[in-house]
């Protein structure tokens, strides 16, 4: 239907060896559906909230206290672009949930500010996910997510909850912000996951 | 649809007829686009640009002038490094086509048969929209009375210089430069403040219209004052532009 | 980066896409707070997955708009009421 504008080739530069409908971009652009929350790191916790209503909880020194990993992964947003090679440093949610006692299949994130995100439990285990708070060798800054970011790579980003200040979990998978606006339950960028239905 | 009685928006294709450079970052466009259904002054567009590879990029921009038949003018303020403002300032030639939708938005609008005074206040590009209230008043024979408080960064940087030198019968324009000013300019450089404001401004108590268009933080900067000038907020109406990407 | 929102103006094109009246004009009431006011004059974030309007009072999502290939998705459930002026 669209007709093309000669000459216009926008910013993103289609690439092979990225997941199909997507862009790859150089810079980080910050995407954010509402105020960006300031969370300092002496109030800041982590809870997990098992189906039985049990909750584990961290202080930012227990989380930094923890056994942390850093990673190389590659970023695919579901607003098209893409950006490879992105080094974080996190703490496993292997780490995390290691003494959780659950029987749920189904995870919740959710952030200070309201957001929620949701994806199978196991997706967060087996070396897949990070509580991440430092990117490219600097502290994680709140417009990317700080002061501790979800990082779910092997998902569309919008999986990897900013500011993240919990994962709850349950025996029923419970749609997030984006997923009941039509987003994908899923979201997984190599088939192209993007919204209900795909 | 049966029936007919909806009638969506579409887009349309429109063709560059004409780019002039405003000022060494902006350029003002015009484009013809069939069947232009007309527009009120405040009022803006989506321009929809496709890329060879099928890549979509969409932008606000409002609309500079009243329509002239089915002529259409905007002005493109360089964002650097935007993804679609290079696009449009420096590379679009005449003849090329974009996608347009529009018009949109009945609240940011300035209507000929409104009598109350007017009080603009523009930040850098956020003039576009406030001129095209100016011509619209023009073009209207008005006599409603407007007053302009631009702020921008230096002489250099001001849209419609010719237009806006006057004399403009019962419009007050007001120049606040930020960075750099004429030599034996009386203001000194700076940000839009309190004073500024209230000497250039209406008084509350005439009860003008409002119209505030500029960066998101200018716009709050500005809206403050005016209330704390003691205007009623329902009579200021804001037109913010965000980090759209360029 | 505190100010990346714009006005409700720039709904004003996306929701022509469902409607035939213009609603940036419409005066909402906010579910959170319950105050009232245009929603033009709602904060809405756009460098996003959707379009996200919330309360300028209290920062409650008031409007979220989403569009698909194939569907608009439409969510008022932070709004309370919706008022819009017929033409005469």
């Amino acid at each position: 239907m669209s007709i093309v504008t000669p000459g216009f080739h926008g910013r993103g530069r289609p690439a092979a060896d990225l997941p199909p409908g997507q862009y790859l971009t150089e810079d980080f652009p910050v995407l954010s559906a509402g105020p960006t929350p300031r969370v300092p790191t002496g109030s800041w916790t982590f809870t997990v909230t098992t189906e039985t209503g049990r909750e584990y909880r961290w202080t930012w020194a227990e989380l930094l206290a923890l056994p942390a990993e850093t990673v190389t992964v590659d970023l695919h947003c579901v607003t098209k672009w893409s950006k490879l090679r992105t080094t974080w440093r996190g703490v496993p949610l292997d780490t995390l949930l290691a003494d959780v006692e659950t029987a749920a299949d189904f995870a919740v994130a959710e952030s200070y500010g309201g957001y929620t995100t949701n994806l199978p439990l196991a997706d967060l285990l087996d070396g897949q996910a990070w509580i991440a708070y430092s990117y490219e060798g600097e502290d994680l800054t709140a417009e990317h997510g700080g002061p501790a970011r979800l990082l779910v790579p092997h998902l569309y980003l919008w999986k990897s909850a900013k500011w993240v200040s919990g994962i709850r979990l349950s025996h029923d998978d419970e749609p997030g912000f984006w997923e009941t606006l039509g987003y994908h339950e899923y979201g997984d960028p190599w088939r192209e996951q993007r919204y209900q239905g795909d | 649809m049966a029936g007919g009685t909806v009638r969506r928006l579409a887009w349309r294709v429109a063709t560059l007829v004409d780019g002039t450079p405003e000022t060494a970052s902006a350029r003002t466009m015009t484009f013809h686009v069939p069947d232009w259904p007309g527009h009120l002054a405040g009022q803006h567009v989506d321009l929809r640009l496709t890329a060879e590879d099928g890549y979509q990029a969409q932008r606000s921009y409002s609309l500079a002038a009243p329509a002239d038949a089915d002529r259409i003018t905007l002005t493109i303020q360089r964002v650097p490094d935007g993804e679609v403002s290079p696009y449009l300032t420096d590379t679009m030639k005449p003849g090329d086509p974009v996608e347009v939708r529009g018009p949109v938005g009945g609240w940011f609008v300035w209507r000929p048969d409104s009598t109350a005074p007017v009080l603009l206040v523009a930040g850098g590009s956020g003039v576009v929209p406030l001129a095209a209230m100016i011509r619209a008043r023009r073009a209207a024979g008005s006599r409603v009375p407007f007053r302009l408080l631009y702020s921008v960064r230096t002489p250099a940087d001001r849209y419609y210089s010719a237009d806006l030198a006057g004399p403009l019968d019962g419009v007050d324009v007001t120049y606040a430069y930020t960075r750099a000013v004429p030599d034996g300019w009386p203001r000194p450089p700076g940000r839009i403040g309190v004073a500024d404001v209230n000497t250039h401004g209406w008084p509350a108590d005439l009860a003008p219209e409002c119209f505030v268009c500029g960066p998101t933080g200018f716009v709050e900067a500005v809206a403050d004052i005016l209330v704390a000038l003691g205007h009623d907020p329902r009579r200021i109406k804001t037109e913010r532009f965000g980090p759209t990407g360029g | 980066m505190t100010h990346t929102y714009v006005d409700g103006n720039a709904l004003a094109g996306p929701l022509a896409d469902l409607f035939a009246v213009d609603l940036t004009t419409a005066v909402l009431r906010c579910a959170g707070c319950g105050r009232t006011g245009p929603l033009a004059g709602l904060h809405v974030y756009q460098k996003a997955p959707g379009l996200v309007a919330r309360c300028p009072g209290c920062q409650a999502v008031m409007v979220r708009l989403a569009r698909t290939p194939t569907r608009v998705h439409l969510d008022l459930h932070g709004t309370l009421a919706l008022a819009v002026s017929l033409p005469s």
